[in-house]
């Protein structure tokens, strides 16, 4: 997520080429901190991760090791309940269903109102904080009603992305003013409009390209929402969407190994598009 | 001109001015050097412009100057007392940064104030001395606004008041009025320079526009690649600059493909004395201002010779013009008095002439290339 | 060289051939429509509904069954939650915020950490709790730790587990935004480090620390998926009530205090933003 940074600054060099000298103290001390923090978080973060992992791979035996859990992602049959793979399936078309609609809801509103109406950017940064606050419950419990009406149009889990959209507002909005913050919409929309470039223009080739990085992360943190997000499907009784999908199953079966290998798998997947889309979106920025 | 080194501030204490002496600053960043065995001493109450391209090195001396950073080698003396090894909290010196140093969450008063509150100072005791320098400055009208209502010529002035009012020994601008329009620049620049005199402190003054450092500095220091290629009063730096560097970036040079013969060189047809009396005879590119370029004569008689061409554009500049003449094989810049050029036109033959100032000569380069010395 | 960005009316550029005068907030009305029938219709529903009888007719008294002790109890109890978790996910969020901020904008742990956030974000769910009962649970990898049951610590750490980076990614760009030059400008003006701390960087900060609390109080207070895995802490959690009374068989009877449990989370979730709107005003002047 590339979060603004000041303008103007004079490029700190990097720890490596530091001079002794009283900076270099400084800087030290800050590193100490620096990795102290980053250890004892990660350890804290990874602990439960890893816990997951060695239990997903664990044998019928208690200490013996196994990839059975692993193995089953793909053939789990359970009566009543529809296969593991169609549910992850079923989920990763949601999660893209999601992100586009998202985005395609998102990036054009902000860019128009950073532009034009720049009065209504704190309602809109208002609304897209609210859903972080709503209980999904409520959401849920509203919502039923008008559900029953777009039922009838198609039954199928991935009408659920109506809902996950008002969910991804909250981290799409922050990922994307972001990017939006570090350019100079207004200079850039003016200079393209004096070439005589419709608003379209300006927004669809001038603005938004050079929004990559923060549309990326926007996408990503949409994406891993609808992976994680375990309320309203269950609330809902959608039963083929991945996680309620986890849920019955550990209702059911006493393998549960099963569950955390493909939870695992999906935090890796999450993490692991996360990470390389944060360097495809790196602009090409020289030193000084 | 130097001050006398004791003078008066508007609070009425006497302040004695300080020598600064930088000797032998060096400076790296990986493999690339930012500053090279600098020597530079500021006089008791004088400003130096340091003027240079990016990467020159004048913000790193600056900033060494001002504790910021570390130097590799080196020391830093300021009134006789070394303080390499003082932490820029305690140096005791102003500094004006190019942009966004006021603190947002103060008013104006709080932010001119602040240094004095760090010092324990008394309540009423700081808000008087905030009141002066904002009168200094000419803005207690505003001293109870916030940063983000003032205009960008308004915070550097309040950025001006707040390193004044803690009575520093010497005062740092870091250029200062690169962020600012070019109306409010040109006024805040001779504001800067009244303010500095009337206070009388040593200031080191850091920019990349050569008329800001011609217009206020006591000597200008020029500088490239981390070293000082001229250090001498303004006029001196444009009229006799000491290397071609300094030449073609301070004011604008035509380089004329010359000989040298006998301590003169021989331009075009004009005999022109040298700068530097010792340079072995042979070929040279010759720096000739295009204010030591007049007309002889114009009209479609002109007739031909090595000063004889075409004239290509005429830039108006208000009491002179700028002229650009095409020789054949070459181009010409030359500034002439306004009169003189209202009777020319894109067209137009014209005889020039040089008038024999002494000139500075290279033994490099492209003696083909058009007038250079503007900077990009 | 034309162009202001904005003309007097805000006119939208003209279709070919009619001078079309709309003004420039048309633009956003696809957002706001989404977020009305999305979002702040199903919220309506839900606060009206709570003011009702199930019969349908008015019923303001229903506000007055908030004060019942039972419901009461709930509420304390998951106000206790949120407010731990909440003030643990700030302060540890802050800490981890500002040691990924004051490193290499470009660096791999920088972008690790704000990858490991935006997924950990969102697994709050049953994933994490079943984690944490392998890793400390009475099979546990680690060590058994039997504190870990007692309301509210288990719990409040499982909370802190996904406040934290919630946190990270709500407070890294405020303190992008601290510029450089206030910290050389304050050094240069004698404060030592404290002294920046005290009079600079904390008053510019704390806005933003403020508004991110509140919304991991918000967070929290919302966060259901977890409770449902919890088995032991049922009663405690007021979302989890509202599932149970969907969920139950007597249908049709409890909506109503479903409605009502919410309508209570709700006057919470208003309080709570406004609070948290007008400090991200603040907080915007100073570090935008």
């Amino acid at each position: 997520m590339a979060a603004v940074t000041s303008v103007g600054e004079t490029p700190a060099p990097t720890a490596a080429s530091r001079p002794r000298g009283m900076h270099v103290r400084r800087q030290r001390r800050l590193n100490v901190f620096r990795y102290v923090v980053f250890t004892v978080f990660g350890l804290f973060f990874l602990l439960p991760l890893l816990a997951m992992l060695r239990f997903s791979l664990e044998g019928s035996k208690l200490g013996t090791w196994s990839l059975s859990a692993w193995k089953e992602i793909a053939s789990y049959q359970n009566t009543g309940v529809p296969p593991l793979l169609s549910a992850i399936e079923v989920t990763l078309e949601l999660a893209v269903i999601t992100s586009v609609v998202t985005l395609v809801l998102l990036v054009p509103t902000m860019i128009w109102i950073r532009l034009r109406v720049q009065w209504l950017e704190r309602t809109v940064e208002f609304l897209c904080t609210l859903p972080l606050t709503i209980p999904a419950i409520v959401l849920v419990v509203g919502i039923g009603p008008i559900y029953n009406r777009i039922q009838h149009y198609s039954v199928s889990a991935l009408m659920l992305f109506w809902i996950y959209v008002i969910l991804a507002l909250p981290y799409a909005y922050r990922a994307l003013a972001a990017g939006l913050g570090a350019i100079d919409v207004k200079t850039l929309s003016e200079a393209a409009r004096s070439l005589g470039a419709s608003w379209f223009t300006v927004m669809v080739r001038v603005i938004a390209p050079n929004m990559r990085q923060a549309i990326l992360n926007a996408l990503l943190l949409t994406f891993a929402l609808v992976l994680g997000e375990f309320t309203i499907a269950y609330l809902l009784l959608y039963n083929d969407v991945l996680q309620p999908e986890l849920f019955a199953i550990n209702r059911n079966t006493p393998n549960a190994g099963v569950i955390f290998s493909t939870s695992f798998a999906a935090l890796l997947f999450a993490f692991a598009l996360l990470l390389i889309l944060s360097y495809a979106g790196r602009s090409r920025r020289g030193r000084g | 001109m130097t001050s006398s080194s004791v003078t008066r501030t508007p609070a009425g204490s006497a302040r004695a001015a300080v020598e600064v002496r930088l000797e032998g600053l060096s400076r790296h960043y990986g493999p690339v050097v930012a500053l090279d065995h600098l020597d530079l001493t500021l006089q008791p109450g004088e400003l130096i412009a340091l003027l240079g391209p990016s990467g020159c090195g004048k913000t790193t001396t600056l900033r060494l100057l001002a504790g910021l950073e570390d130097a590799d080698t080196g020391r830093v003396i300021v009134g006789g007392k070394d303080i390499t090894r003082v932490s820029a909290a305690k140096r005791d010196m102003g500094m004006v940064f190019q942009a966004y140093s006021l603190f947002p969450h103060m008013t104006v008063r709080q932010n001119v104030a602040f240094g004095l509150r760090l010092r324990k100072v008394s309540s009423a005791q700081r808000d008087k001395r905030a009141i002066e320098m904002l009168d200094l400055v000419g803005l207690s009208a505003q001293a109870d606004r916030y940063p983000h209502q003032l205009s960008g010529g308004q915070q550097q002035r309040v950025a001006l008041a707040r390193a004044l009012a803690i009575e520093p020994q010497v005062l740092l601008l870091d250029e200062p009025l690169s962020a600012l329009d070019a109306k409010v620049r040109a006024q805040l620049r001779d504001e800067i320079r009244r303010i500095q005199l009337e206070v009388g402190i040593t200031t080191l003054f850091v920019t990349h526009d050569q008329e800001e450092a011609l217009a206020i500095a006591d000597r200008v220091g020029v500088m490239k690649d981390g070293r000082l290629e001229q250090l001498a009063p303004p006029t001196e730096v444009y009229s006799r600059p000491g290397t071609s560097f300094v030449a073609e970036f301070v004011g604008l040079s035509n380089r004329l493909a010359g000989e040298v013969r006998g301590g003169e060189v021989h331009v075009r047809g004009c005999t022109l004395p040298l700068v530097e009396k010792d340079v072995p005879d042979g070929p040279v590119v010759a720096l000739v201002r295009p204010e030591a370029v007049s007309m002889a004569s114009h009209g479609p008689d002109s007739g031909s010779g090595p000063l004889i061409g075409t004239v290509i554009a005429i830039t108006f500049l208000g009491a002179t013009s700028r002229v650009t003449v095409d020789l054949g094989d070459t181009t010409v810049l030359a500034q002439l008095p306004t009169s003189d050029a209202t009777s020319l036109s894109a067209g137009s033959r014209v005889a020039l002439a040089i008038r024999p100032d002494p000139v500075l000569v290279s033994a490099d380069s492209d003696p083909t290339a058009p007038a250079t010395g503007e900077e990009a | 060289m034309a162009v202001a960005a904005t003309t007097e009316t805000g006119a939208r550029p003209a279709r070919a051939g009619r001078r079309l005068s709309v003004p420039s907030w048309a633009g956003t009305v696809p957002f706001f429509a989404y977020v009305t029938v999305f979002l702040l219709w199903p919220t309506a529903i839900v606060v009206v509904d709570s003011l009702k009888n199930p019969s349908g007719s008015w019923a303001f008294a229903n506000i007055t069954k908030l004060a019942d002790p039972l419901v009461r109890g709930y509420f304390i109890g998951s106000v206790k939650l949120c407010l731990l978790s909440s003030v643990f996910g700030a302060v540890f969020g802050a800490i981890l915020a500002y040691a990924v901020a004051i490193g290499n904008p470009d660096g791999l742990i920088r972008r690790l950490y704000i990858a490991v956030s935006g997924v950990l974000a969102q697994f709050g769910g049953v994933t994490l709790a079943f984690a944490f009962l392998v890793l400390i649970g009475p099979v546990g990898l680690l060590f058994h730790a039997s504190w870990f049951y007692s309301f509210p610590w288990g719990i409040t750490v499982i909370y802190t587990y996904f406040q934290i980076p919630l946190m990270v990614l709500v407070f890294l760009p405020a303190i992008d935004g601290v510029k450089v030059q206030w910290r050389e400008a304050s050094e240069n003006l004698g404060a030592s480090a404290w002294q920046y701390w005290r009079y600079v960087g904390g008053p510019l900060l704390t806005p933003a620390f403020l508004g991110g609390a509140l919304l991991l109080f918000a967070n929290a207070l919302s966060a259901y998926a977890t409770a449902v895995a919890w088995e032991d802490q049922i009663a405690y959690i007021v979302p989890q009530q509202i599932g149970i009374a969907l969920s139950s068989e007597v249908g049709l009877s409890n909506v109503n205090v479903a409605d009502l449990l919410a309508l209570g989370m709700i006057i919470m979730m208003a309080v709570v933003m406004t609070g948290y709107a007008l400090l991200q005003r603040r907080a915007a002047r100073w570090l935008r």
